[in-house]
């Protein structure tokens, strides 16, 4: 039996190339794994018949010297990313019968360096929801306790990651779907700069907000998976190249710059769980033991962020979701006429959360309500753009915590949908900003016995991803001290 | 909000509803409503510039082959027959 938990991408690596053990090894383990846990959990919706074979080929590049640092490495993929020949089905009983058609661009860079696609995880319908609870396919349990939400909408990503069913995976992150669920997993769940990852290929949401994210047991692996998906691509025509920044703490090998972290104190506080507070300070007590220095800053639209947020994203939705009419794909209900047909359709297929955001969204875009919701969010938006401006320019990053607490329980929040939106208190106002933020496990509480993991998120500005790898890295350092 | 806004809503957006799920799509519309309704209180107190610039981005008009054929249509499609796609009559 490998050592799955404490394997990394490097390691992986290293025992590719030495020998240790082969690529067909490895993925045969993580289906061991699957085997013995996915019933329970239901982290995965499909594993895919292929992955030996994917192996297989693996192994080949090895064995022919053209092996690149992903080959063989098994990786998960969130539901709504399309790999051809394969079902997708984003959570949703409107696409239970969908095979994707084309290979979604991050699919692509996968295959090309030659990484093992395991299956696809459960996600909430669409990946509109914090706990998977509403996905079609049944809740994701969470490895940590199975009375408890794995968080979402990647819950199922993240949990795979957690009780060791892939190294690493993808997920998408629309207001927080990649780091909320890290935080309740115990895992490292990276939100890139909005533009950054292409997006073909990605079954939409929110479009203004949507992006690809990576999620692993550790920042080194969360980063090896954004190198490789990072960068403009011509099929996505709000993709980005970064730019090169500078590295602040190595700085041209000088002397070391000590980073300067924000911390929003009047957002901390309310509504959050007491030990997760405290979790929280000790945190920031970590961060000044190593020199760095925390200055309390303001943000003062951000507490905006997540009603504007339920705005602007229904009204995305009820755009985007408007494709999905039985006519061309997925599933169809009969009906008298054309009209019918439709109805019927979208009446069967979506379930009630994706019902709930259409009508949302057809609602703030209507006229008459446009100007009081839709443009009013709009101009709140730039409002939170122009806090974190300001704020950046006195600080490198910012520190928040992941969530309010720990996982909560299976059914708690699953009528309420207010108190299930104010899951993104933290994560929602990257993804309005469109700022690059990585949740990172800081420590765990006990919950009736068992052990559930807390968050930290960092926030850096635009393009400064490699300013949450360095400063993470070396938070996972100092974690345990 | 009434039921009449539900219904409404729900046929601009062509979903069919229960009675059940008007009535708890109501009380949660109001729900929501009431809560993101809190944006109204932000007056723009200063002029705020955004930082990025809107544009079109545009690729060159070229032929290109995809990777595309007939079946990867039909096959998806939900009713055919003699090789042609099915659909109800719009007129």
């Amino acid at each position: 039996m490998l050592d799955l938990k404490n394997l990394t991408i490097e390691k992986a690596h290293q025992s590719f190339l030495n020998g240790e053990f082969t690529c067909q090894k490895l993925a045969g383990e993580y289906l061991r794994v699957i085997k013995e846990k996915n019933k329970e959990l239901n982290v995965y919706l499909e594993v895919f018949k292929d992955v030996m074979e994917q192996a297989k080929k693996a192994d080949k590049r090895f064995a022919d010297g053209s092996a690149v640092l992903m080959t063989g490495i098994p990786v998960a993929i969130k539901d709504n990313i399309l790999f051809k020949g394969h079902k997708v089905s984003a959570g949703s009983k409107i696409l239970e019968n969908y095979t994707a058609t084309y290979d979604s661009t991050v699919v692509k860079q996968l295959k090309e360096a030659g990484a093992v696609i395991i299956g696809r995880t459960n996600m909430d319908e669409f990946a509109m929801g914090v706990s998977t609870e509403n996905s079609a396919y049944g809740v994701t349990k969470n490895p940590h306790d199975p009375k408890r939400v794995s968080g979402g909408s990647s819950g199922g990503s993240t949990a795979c990651v957690a009780m060791n069913g892939a190294l690493v995976a993808l997920g998408s992150d629309t207001g927080g779907s990649c780091r909320q669920p890290a935080s309740f997993c115990g895992v490292v769940g990276l939100k890139p700069t909005y533009g950054s990852v292409s997006r073909n290929g990605l079954i939409a949401m929110g479009s203004s907000l949507d992006v690809i994210g990576a999620i692993g047991k550790n920042i080194s692996d969360v980063e090896v998976i954004f190198n490789l998906i990072k960068g403009r691509d011509e099929m996505d025509s709000t993709s980005v190249n970064l730019r090169e920044g500078q590295s602040f703490v190595k700085n041209e090998g000088q002397s070391f710059t000590a980073p300067i972290i924000g911390v929003p104190r009047h957002l901390i506080g309310e509504g959050m769980d007491h030990e997760a507070l405290l979790n929280f300070e000790e945190t920031v007590e970590k961060f000044k033991s190593i020199g760095y220095a925390i200055l309390n800053i303001e943000l003062p639209y951000v507490k905006y962020s997540v009603p504007s947020y339920y705005v602007i994203t229904p009204a995305e939705i009820s755009a985007n979701l408007a494709r999905f009419d039985g006519i061309r794909y997925g599933i169809h209900k009969d009906g008298e006429n054309l009209e019918d047909d439709y109805l019927r359709t979208k009446g069967y297929g979506f379930g009630p959360e994706v019902k709930r955001r259409i009508l949302l969204g057809t609602y703030v875009l209507s006229h008459g309500y446009y100007d009081a919701y839709y443009s009013k969010a709009t101009m709140v938006r730039e409002l939170i753009v122009n806090d974190y401006k300001k704020a950046f320019s006195k600080v490198h990053l910012v520190l928040t915590p992941t969530t309010t607490g720990p996982a909560f329980k299976i059914g708690e929040k699953i009528n309420d949908p207010v108190k299930a939106y104010l899951e993104d208190i933290f994560t929602g106002p990257a993804n309005m900003a469109g700022l690059p933020a990585i949740s990172i496990p800081s420590g765990f509480v006990q919950r009736e016995g068992e052990k559930l993991p807390l968050g930290i998120q960092l926030i850096a500005p635009h393009q400064r991803e490699d300013l949450l790898f360095e400063v993470g890295k070396e938070f996972e350092k100092i974690r345990e001290k | 909000m009434n039921i009449k806004d539900v219904e409404n809503l729900a046929k601009l957006a062509r979903i069919e509803l229960s009675e059940k799920e008007k009535n708890s799509l109501l009380a949660d519309m109001e729900n929501i409503l009431g809560y993101v309704k809190q944006i109204e209180l932000v007056t723009r107190t200063e002029n705020i510039k955004p930082e990025y610039k809107l544009c079109n981005v545009w690729r060159e008009d070229k032929f290109k082959s995809q990777d595309f054929s007939p079946e990867l249509v039909k096959n998806q499609f939900p009713d055919s027959q003699d090789g042609f796609l099915k659909v109800k009559k719009i007129l």
